[in-house]
């Protein structure tokens, strides 16, 4: 019995991923974190800036994204997000640049409570990978 | 007749517009390739998204108090119309065939008793339209320094119009753009995004139960606008596919007129000079004779 089931992000762009030896995702989903493993049940759910991480035999990859949705059925794991970027390819000064707008906008007295969760989830994310 | 001089600065000058549309349509052409590769990869998301909402809205659990981006809001009587148009022309019937069919829309509203509000994206639109709907037009859009068609920029539209949704400020929107074909054809296309218009075909409806982390409308209320931006995303892809594809067939034609102006030109230039010639040899000969 395989373990393993299909991955694909998309982007508005492109399709940015894809693999079909995925073991295990774990999403940072609206809740909280969220690990899938196969056969999982049918779900739609949203994401937070997070990290995204997929195990697959090769390895562990992670993932920085700031929003999302996702789509886990017939062991096909759909995550549709306008921004994901590889840590691996994140540069310092790029997280820095990313951190310091992010500051600034949480800084704002006139946002939503729920604007200004999600940004300061964003820096404690972007924080943890600096 | 014209003089050879006229003759010759004119083929000449036609020899030169030949040269430019040439490269215009070579331009258009590589262009296009791309357009239509960013065309092809930007589908899945749009896809999937639609997907997603429509299961969605099939679950959702009390209609009645669905999103208002979902069920609209009761009525039709303010539409907004988001015309999507080039920025640049020499594009054949591309903008024309977009303002065509959104100002029959339009008169049908208006002999609906409907009012009507417009914003236009891409500069060519609103030249177009503000003659004759000038005071209709609510926002201008335009793209100008963007090079490709990106989701950033659809994003700022959709934000823009999320906002006079919630405003109240209409109840019916419709974008308008030309849905790429084939380099020869372009199909201008009213969607109708603001309510959403779900098309459940039966064949894809799926059985499965999801479960929802939070639930439905939660999911929903923050699933909508990002639909929206998808589809004015798609849009504006389809658009700049169309456009360059449009550009690419009228700068063709362009090209094949210039060469037959050339080719009827060149045969006056050599009527007139071969005319001339005869004309200076009678001379001489009678010239000869009465002496």
């Amino acid at each position: 019995m395989r373990e393993e089931f299909k991955l694909e992000v998309v982007n508005p762009e492109k399709s940015f991923l894809s693999k079909d030896d995925v073991t295990e995702v774990v999403v940072p989903a609206f809740e909280g974190e969220m690990g899938i493993l196969k056969d999982h049940i049918s779900i739609i759910s949203f994401l937070k800036p997070g990290i995204i991480k997929i195990y697959s035999k090769l390895g562990e990859e992670k993932y920085y994204v700031e929003d999302g949705i996702i789509e886990f059925k017939n062991n096909n794991l759909s995550i549709l997000t306008s921004s994901i970027f590889n840590i691996k390819d994140m540069e310092k000064s790029k997280i820095d640049e990313m951190l310091k707008v992010a500051e600034e906008e949480t800084a704002k007295d006139n946002i939503s409570d729920q604007a200004k969760y999600l940004i300061d989830q964003k820096i404690e994310v972007l924080r943890t990978i600096n | 007749m014209a003089s050879l001089d006229d003759l010759k600065k004119r083929i000449a000058s036609v020899k030169s517009t030949q040269k430019i549309t040439k490269a215009m349509k070579m331009v258009a052409a590589a262009k296009l390739k791309r357009a239509q590769d960013s065309a092809e990869k930007g589908r899945p998301y749009s896809e999937k998204m639609n997907n997603i909402i429509l299961n969605l809205s099939e679950g959702i659990s009390d209609k009645e108090n669905a999103p208002k981006l979902l069920s609209g809001t009761g009525k039709d009587q303010i539409h907004l119309c988001v015309v999507m148009t080039s920025d640049r022309g020499l594009c054949g019937g591309f903008n024309s065939n977009i303002i065509k069919k959104a100002k029959s829309y339009f008169s049908r509203l208006s002999s609906e008793g409907k009012e009507l509000k417009i914003i236009t994206v891409g500069s060519k639109g609103n030249d177009q339209l503000k003659r004759v709907f000038g005071d209709k037009i609510i926002e201008n859009i335009s793209f100008k320094n963007s090079k490709n068609a990106n989701f950033f920029d659809a994003e700022k539209v959709s934000k823009i119009i999320i906002e006079k949704f919630q405003k109240e400020e209409f109840d019916i929107c419709t974008i308008f753009f030309n849905q790429f074909k084939n380099v020869i054809t372009q199909i201008p296309q009213a969607q109708q995004i603001i309510p959403l218009k779900t098309d459940i075909d039966d064949k894809e409806k799926s059985e499965d139960n999801y479960e929802f982390e939070p639930d439905e409308d939660e999911i929903l209320i923050n699933l909508l606008p990002k639909n929206i931006s998808t589809q004015i995303f798609k849009a504006m892809l389809e658009n700049s596919a169309s456009e360059q594809g449009a550009r690419m067939s009228a700068m063709d034609n362009a090209t094949r007129n210039a060469g037959e102006m050339v080719d009827k030109l060149t045969i006056e230039y050599n009527r007139s000079r071969q005319a001339a010639i005869t004309k200076e040899l009678i001379e001489i000969i009678s010239g000869a004779e009465s002496l």
